[in-house]
């Protein structure tokens, strides 16, 4: 029992992650809270993708001193994918935020349900 | 050496991308305009050639960018399919920016009009490589590219009940956008590859032996279902109409036409060419967007029925259009799949039509929006006036316009899947939907308005708004010119269509 989890536990850890993500996205009233949501969302993938291209007790694939054996080496490609993922996670954050900012300026909040309070009134 | 004609589509990404940095270092908005126009055309003529070579040679070709082989380079594959796609995504996108310009340098202000051709230019880009990657990464990360920039291009009208429509889209975007790179994630973890062709091996040697059953589903069923939530599949819809319906005309058309089906087409590419039609039959998530689909025609027209906004009526219409598609999608068989490509391209002229069309009505109307007080529009400028009739004509599925023969291709795929009468019912039940809504809209539009109407009208209505529009005339010629075509001309479509698909393998 002990084992297998701490054989999993980068997974369980990123599948904790995530329910937090979501259930920050889901529940939370604030948007700001929200796009925080979303980030640890995406945390717990990476995380989850860089533990996957993770070998026990070996290095990051630089080729050295003539030491080609693949052995020693992690698997490089997830980490890629983890670099890749992190510059569009920051991108669409940004983007959330500029937005929730002009959201902001217009309204004078960001708590979900007084905004939609607020954009009824302006429209009647 | 190979044709130089296989370098087209590299260019056409190429171009676009281009034409977005371009755009974002200019100062003044119409000639962004212009170059947008021209990468357009550009991105249109060279399509064709790549479709005209992989047509009559009859194969699809790979194409890798500096000559670095798979799996260490990035590369593209195009076939007629593909071709077929790029050139209905850029002309249409041409067509809609040059049909709404008059609105759009309007409602944008003209400090932000460069960075909104910026963004157009990235949802062309992204668009074009959804369709032609090979890689499912690259594709993930397009999809992000189009999600920033189709949510730009909401916002670009600055008004609040846009900015709330955006961060609602935005948010919806990001679940599935996270669900597609989840997906992702645990199929790479299971196989080991995110390039196509290999992936695609992975996927058929796994569903043989039956090993990471669980695994496989789930990052399939999640694939799927990120790349549904953000093409408005039915239960997660809801984010639709008020963006589509708010933004201003050129946006909505855009993003109706054009955006949707961007995630379709590469949904479309990975069920062929990675998951495998019987393994997602096998595993049941045919069933899943046959139900969506199903369920999705008949509640976004009774939505649509509801609503007196024209724009949010057409947005509730896109959600019942893309239930065709995907209740062709849903019938796993390669005749639904052709029949929902079909209904893309048919969409993809018909609902931007309707969209500039209804915008120009409203602009010739005191920017009036509701079907009441639109009453006799069609008679201030008459060519808003019949593309929407034939919009609506099209949508409802008359013959003559491409909705019919669409329709005609989903019932006959139905056959002999064991799935016909519910199919057909549904089909029969839309179209009886889709009819008492677009016809009292279209007997609205063409009726006679009551005098405190017109007198009102003509008040508020600048002049510059009544002038004729030849920019609007001549994009609306153009995409009415298409739909007829669809609705003539579509053996040939389908011809391309078909040999398309079976090269996507």
């Amino acid at each position: 029992m002990l084992e297998t989890l701490m054989i999993n536990r980068f997974s369980i850890t990123a599948a904790i992650l995530f329910g937090i993500g979501l259930l920050n996205v889901m529940v939370q009233k604030n948007l700001i809270k929200k796009v925080v949501g979303f980030n640890i969302m995406d945390s717990a993938v990476f995380l989850l993708l860089a533990s996957l291209g993770y070998v026990e007790g070996s290095t990051a694939p630089i080729v050295g001193e003539g030491a080609v054996d693949a052995a020693q080496y992690i698997n490089p490609i997830p980490s890629g994918l983890v670099l890749t993922g992190i510059v569009v996670s920051v991108s669409i954050t940004a983007f959330s935020l500029a937005l929730i900012q002009r959201i902001y300026k217009r309204y004078g909040t960001i708590e979900l349900d007084e905004l939609m309070e607020r954009a009824k009134k302006e429209v009647d | 050496m190979r044709p130089f004609v296989e370098n087209f589509p590299f260019f056409c990404i190429f171009l676009a991308i281009v034409g977005g940095i371009l755009s974002a270092a200019l100062r003044r908005g119409r000639i962004a305009w212009g170059l947008t126009l021209g990468i357009c055309a550009a991105d249109f003529f060279l399509s064709a050639a790549v479709l005209a070579y992989t047509f009559i040679n009859q194969l699809s070709f790979t194409y890798t960018m500096g000559r670095f082989q798979a799996p260490f380079g990035n590369a593209i594959q195009a076939g007629p399919w593909q071709a077929l796609m790029a050139m209905v995504f850029s002309s249409v996108m041409g067509l809609s920016l040059l049909g709404g310009a008059r609105d759009l340098f309007r409602d944008v202000e003209p400090s932000r009009q460069p960075m909104y051709f910026t963004m157009a230019d990235m949802v062309l880009a992204s668009l074009l490589s959804l369709t032609y990657t090979t890689d499912v990464f690259t594709g993930y990360v397009f999809i992000e590219i189009s999600t920033i920039a189709a949510c730009a291009l909401v916002m670009a009208k600055d008004t609040g009940t846009n900015l709330i429509a955006t961060l609602r889209y935005l948010f919806m975007s990001l679940l599935g956008s996270s669900m597609f790179l989840l997906g992702l994630v645990i199929l790479n973890s299971v196989t080991g590859h995110l390039l196509m062709s290999p992936l695609a091996e992975s996927v058929a040697r796994l569903a043989e032996t039956g090993k990471y059953e669980i695994p496989l589903t789930v990052a399939l069923g999640l694939m799927t279902a990120g790349l549904g939530v953000k093409s408005a599949m039915f239960p997660f819809h809801m984010w639709l109409p008020d963006a589509h319906g708010g933004a201003t005309a050129a946006s909505s058309a855009i993003l109706s036409g054009l955006v949707l089906k961007g995630y379709i087409a590469l949904l479309i590419v990975l069920m062929v060419r990675v998951f495998s039609l019987e393994l997602l039959m096998e595993i049941g998530i045919t069933n899943i967007l046959l139900a969506a689909g199903l369920m999705g025609m008949v509640m976004g027209s009774l939505a649509a029925m509801r609503e007196h906004h024209i724009k949010r009526m057409l947005a509730y219409s896109s959600v019942a259009q893309i239930g065709y598609i995907f209740m062709g999608l849903g019938l796993g068989t390669t005749a639904g799949l052709a029949a929902s490509c079909f209904h893309i391209l048919v969409h993809a002229c018909c609902k931007p039509l309707l969209f500039l069309c209804a915008g120009r009505l409203s602009a010739v109307s005191a920017h009036h929006h509701s079907l009441k007080n639109l009453r006799g529009s069609a008679y201030r400028d008459v060519v808003a006036g019949v593309g929407f009739t034939v919009g609506a004509l099209s949508m409802i599925g008359i013959p003559l316009f491409g909705g019919f023969v669409s329709k005609l291709y989903f019932a006959t795929a139905s056959l002999h899947t064991g799935r016909m009468a519910a199919v057909l019912l549904v089909i029969a039940l839309s179209t009886l939907l889709n009819a008492l809504y677009y016809v009292p809209a279209v007997l609205s539009i063409w009726g006679i308005a009551p005098e405190e109407l017109k007198a009102e009208v003509r008040e508020h209505t600048a002049d510059e708004e009544r002038a004729v529009d030849r920019l609007f005339i001549a994009a609306a010629a153009a995409l009415i010119i298409g739909v007829v075509v669809l609705g003539i001309l579509y053996h040939p479509v389908m011809d391309v269509l078909n040999l398309g698909l079976s090269l996507l393998k």
